[in-house]
């Protein structure tokens, strides 16, 4: 094997980390109020005053990016978090003990990843509401399936390697096992997940918000709510929709990018492949 | 036909440095020449620089292989194809992954004649279940429409042969064409190889780690070491009466491991 | 064939379990279509009058089955805000999105397939690297941001077509087409990157396996050993990785619908979710199961298909 820096690691880090960097900022200082409103400076172009340009209410474009990224991002951290915690749950002890339950959780979970998420998350808003917090919930909940099947693959895997039987051997719990043994060793496979996470929930958020069903208009900007009140003014004001739309791009890009650097291949058919390995 | 001269391959990644580190080889129509080594001493690099499939992004190669009066080095890709399959059949040590898992035997013995020459589909097929035949495949009709892993490891080795020999070459690269096979089977493919060698005259260039299975067909054989040829000759006369130090081990495991098997 | 009929028992079950959970999933919905439709004032004698008239008051699992004969024959109710049955809202619209879906596929095989054997070709140069990073950005970018920026570009800008202004097909059957250019491409695009990166890697990986070799053995072109064997082997996962993608495509054209004002089910779908229009949605998410499920049994029986090495079994 020829060794070469891992490119997609690296550029997705930093590209990553500078916009992480750039919301945190967000939280505590943006170059203007993003809510404040100017009629004198309505639609302004980008300038030296305002790099982004201003939208049509005289708002600051760059605090509002810098604002509606930062709700993205944490609807996105929350929802991960939630699909990650019950997903890691979920799958390790299915993976752990298998049997019946196991069988039928994973049925289940084929059926519901073979829907795209977007349409289930449009489903679900369809029944509870729209609204930011009913959005984090749905998207982490349908975040489950996803990484309680990558989770139960790996923990299926680790099951029968010698240092869990010895473990065993030793009288150590299978709770302790687990979770201070296996969890450690699919570390990797776990934070690649994360990162494809973060790209669908980012994905998610804006197209949610960008449809009138995620984030409301009087709740704080989101980047796919900015997307949908930019269009109106696409002809007279094009950079507010760039802005936006760059931005969740950006998003998008520094954690697909770090996915495929930790070795994150899309599966062709999950369905057909486990049964593979089943037949081995 | 085939001469070597000064052999000289590296690798560019790093991987292992100098592969083959100038060897002279000769051989004539006819001959049957024995190549053997331990793995990693450059036996199946060589074959490969002769049969033109080494990566040439890969490796750096010097010296000069004259095939029939022509540098192999010196080709372009082109030039080299058209002696690949038509003069120079190779044959490669895994039947099992050798062949194109979705094409059907007969189309992939076929495919050599169809490459170089300009036959109709019905000459193919009667060219291909002519070879099946001769290389021993049973039922030929019935074998060509199968896929490969409806077949036997020797039955595909023997479908990789008569891929190899469709063109009637002047020369068959072996890469240790029995070490994946069963020693039946490996016997029955030894026996084709020599029956092709003396009745169609092909040369057989025989790679091996094995002194005994090249004894079964080859009258020369050259043994190498890290990459250099420490002892080459008449088969019987270097096995019975090896020169050099490695030889001498390799022969003495082959006799040692006969009686403790008997 | 006793693989296929095993399939298609699951996809029935499958079918019968989701259609379980959509009955159940909008019985949990609070607020009684009475009010809905009579309004707030009504008298509870009218309200219990529409009630027995829709069949509200039977039990649910008799309410089940009625609603599932209803939708196994075409009868999808009432839409409680058009006051018309759901199936005359729903032909045509239904078209459309088939239309840009089919439309889109089309377009990401075009474009993936030839790129993605022309980059497995010239795999690990140069060009190969810079147009992978290039290809990830693409990957990235939302199909409805795409569509935004066609819209501007081709549509404000360049005036190739009018945003807004959907000809249908019965009116100007080249026109339609040609405004769902721009919306299939847009979906497209980030979709055939990722059939592209798919694609590239699997022929690479198949580019390491023995038979390669033994192909270049006979004296085969390049591009013959990519097509005749590379491409026929590499294809199999993408082939199935295809059947994902439509399904995709075809939620991203329920977004995309939104940017170019395409009166599709995804403007029918939204409409109804705002203005919660239950059966219409209820109507919907049913045909979308039911699209997304028979996708991936024709995905899994395929996969079957295409590899004699399973075939032959």
């Amino acid at each position: 094997m020829r060794r070469t820096p891992n490119y997609n690691l690296i550029l997705g880090c930093t590209l990553t980390a500078a916009t992480v960097s750039v919301i945190i900022l967000g939280f505590f200082w943006t170059p203007y109020e993003p809510d404040a409103m100017s009629i004198a400076e309505r639609s302004v172009s980008p300038c030296a005053a305002h790099l982004l340009g201003t939208d049509n209410f005289g708002r600051d474009i760059l605090s509002r990016v810098m604002q509606g990224a930062g709700t993205t991002l944490e609807i996105a951290f929350l929802a991960v978090s939630i699909g990650a915690t019950c997903g890691t749950l979920i799958g390790g002890l299915t993976g752990y003990f298998g049997g019946i339950a196991d069988e039928i959780i994973m049925r289940v979970n084929d059926a519901v990843t073979a829907f795209p998420s977007v349409l289930l998350a449009l489903v679900a808003v369809a029944i509870t509401g729209g609204g930011k917090t009913n959005l984090i919930i749905v998207l982490g909940i349908l975040f489950i399936p996803s990484f309680a099947r990558v989770v139960r693959g790996e923990f299926a895997k680790q099951r029968n390697m010698d240092y869990v039987k010895n473990a065993k051997l030793m009288g150590v719990t299978n709770l302790r096992i687990m979770f201070v043994h296996i969890l450690p060793n699919i570390a990797p496979v776990l934070l690649s997940s994360i990162a494809i996470g973060f790209n669908n929930a980012v994905l998610a958020e804006a197209s949610m918000s960008f449809l009138g069903v995620g984030v409301g208009p009087t709740e704080s900007a989101s980047l796919g709510r900015m997307l949908l009140d930019a269009e109106a003014y696409l002809f007279s004001a094009p950079w507010q929709a760039l802005s936006a739309g760059f931005a969740i791009t950006i998003l998008i890009l520094g954690f697909a990018l770090i996915s495929d650097g930790m070795g994150y291949r899309p599966t062709w058919r999950p369905v057909a492949k486990r049964r593979r390995k089943a037949d081995a | 036909m085939l001469d070597i001269k000064n052999l000289k391959v590296s690798f560019n990644d790093g991987r292992k440095g100098i592969a083959v580190s100038g060897i002279d080889l000769h051989m004539e129509a006819g001959d049957t020449l024995g190549l053997v080594g331990e793995s990693g001493s450059g036996k199946t690099v060589t074959a490969l620089t002769v049969a033109g499939l080494l990566q040439k992004d890969r490796a750096t190669v010097e010296g000069e292989v004259m095939f029939e009066g022509k540098d192999l080095l010196k080709c372009t890709v082109d030039e080299m194809r058209l002696l690949q399959g038509k003069d120079i059949g190779v044959i490669f040590q895994e039947p099992m992954t050798s062949l194109d898992p979705l094409m059907r035997i007969g189309r992939q013995i076929e495919e050599t004649v169809k490459v170089h020459c300009k036959f109709s589909a019905e000459e193919r097929r009667r060219m291909a279940l002519e070879v099946m035949r001769l290389v021993g495949l049973p039922e030929p009709d019935v074998t060509y429409k199968k896929y490969p892993h409806q077949l036997s490891g020797g039955q595909r080795q023997r479908a990789m042969i008569a891929s190899a020999f469709i063109t009637h070459p002047k020369l068959l690269i072996l890469d240790e064409p029995t070490t994946a096979l069963d020693v039946t089977i490996q016997a029955q493919i030894l026996e084709l190889l020599k029956k092709l060698n003396e009745k169609c005259g092909v040369s057989l260039l025989f790679i091996s780690h094995d002194l005994r299975v090249v004894r079964r067909v080859c009258k020369k054989v050259a043994v190498m070491y890290h990459g250099e040829i420490v002892e080459q000759g008449d088969t019987d006369q270097v096995f019975n009466n090896p020169q050099h130090e490695y030889t001498k081990r390799l022969v003495e495991a082959v006799t040692t491991r006969r009686r403790a098997n008997v | 064939m006793r693989y296929v009929l095993k399939k298609a028992c699951v996809f029935v079950a499958t079918l019968l379990v989701i259609s379980v959970f959509v009955f159940l999933a909008f019985q949990i919905i609070p607020g009684d279509p009475t009010t809905r439709m009579l309004g707030t004032q009504a008298t509870p004698e009218k309200v219990e009058a529409l009630r027995e008239e829709l069949g509200l008051n039977a039990p649910p699992v008799l309410r089940y089955f009625r609603w599932l004969k209803g939708f196994v024959t075409g009868d999808f109710g009432m839409s409680y805000s058009y006051n018309m049955p759901v199936n005359e809202l729903l032909s045509g619209k239904l078209g459309i999105t088939a239309a840009l879906t089919v439309l889109s596929f089309i377009m990401v095989v075009l474009i993936s397939f030839p790129l993605g054997i022309l980059l497995a070709r010239f795999a690990h140069s140069l060009t190969d690297r810079l147009f992978m990073l290039f290809n990830q950005i693409v990957m990235s970018i939302p199909p409805f941001f795409v569509g935004i920026i066609f819209t501007y570009i081709f549509g404000l800008v360049l005036k190739l077509f009018t945003p807004g202004e959907f000809i249908h097909h019965a009116d100007d059957s080249a026109g339609f087409w040609g405004y769902l250019f721009f919306p299939a491409l847009a979906i497209a695009l980030p979709k055939s990157a990722m059939v592209v990166k798919i694609l590239r890697s699997s022929m690479v990986s198949q580019l390491q396996e023995d038979y390669v070799r033994t192909a270049f053995s006979r004296g085969n072109s390049h591009w013959r050993v990519l097509r005749m064997h590379v491409l026929r082997n590499a294809i199999i996962p993408v082939v199935t990785f295809l059947a994902v993608t439509l399904v995709d495509i075809f939620a991203a054209s329920i977004i995309i619908e939104q940017v170019f004002a395409i009166p599709g089910l995804g403007r029918l779908l939204l409409g109804s979710i705002t203005g919660r229009d239950l059966p219409v949605v209820q109507t919907i998410i049913m045909i979308i199961a039911v699209i997304v499920i028979t996708v991936n049994f024709i995905a899994d029986i395929s996969y079957k298909y295409i590899d004699p090495r399973i075939r032959f079994r």
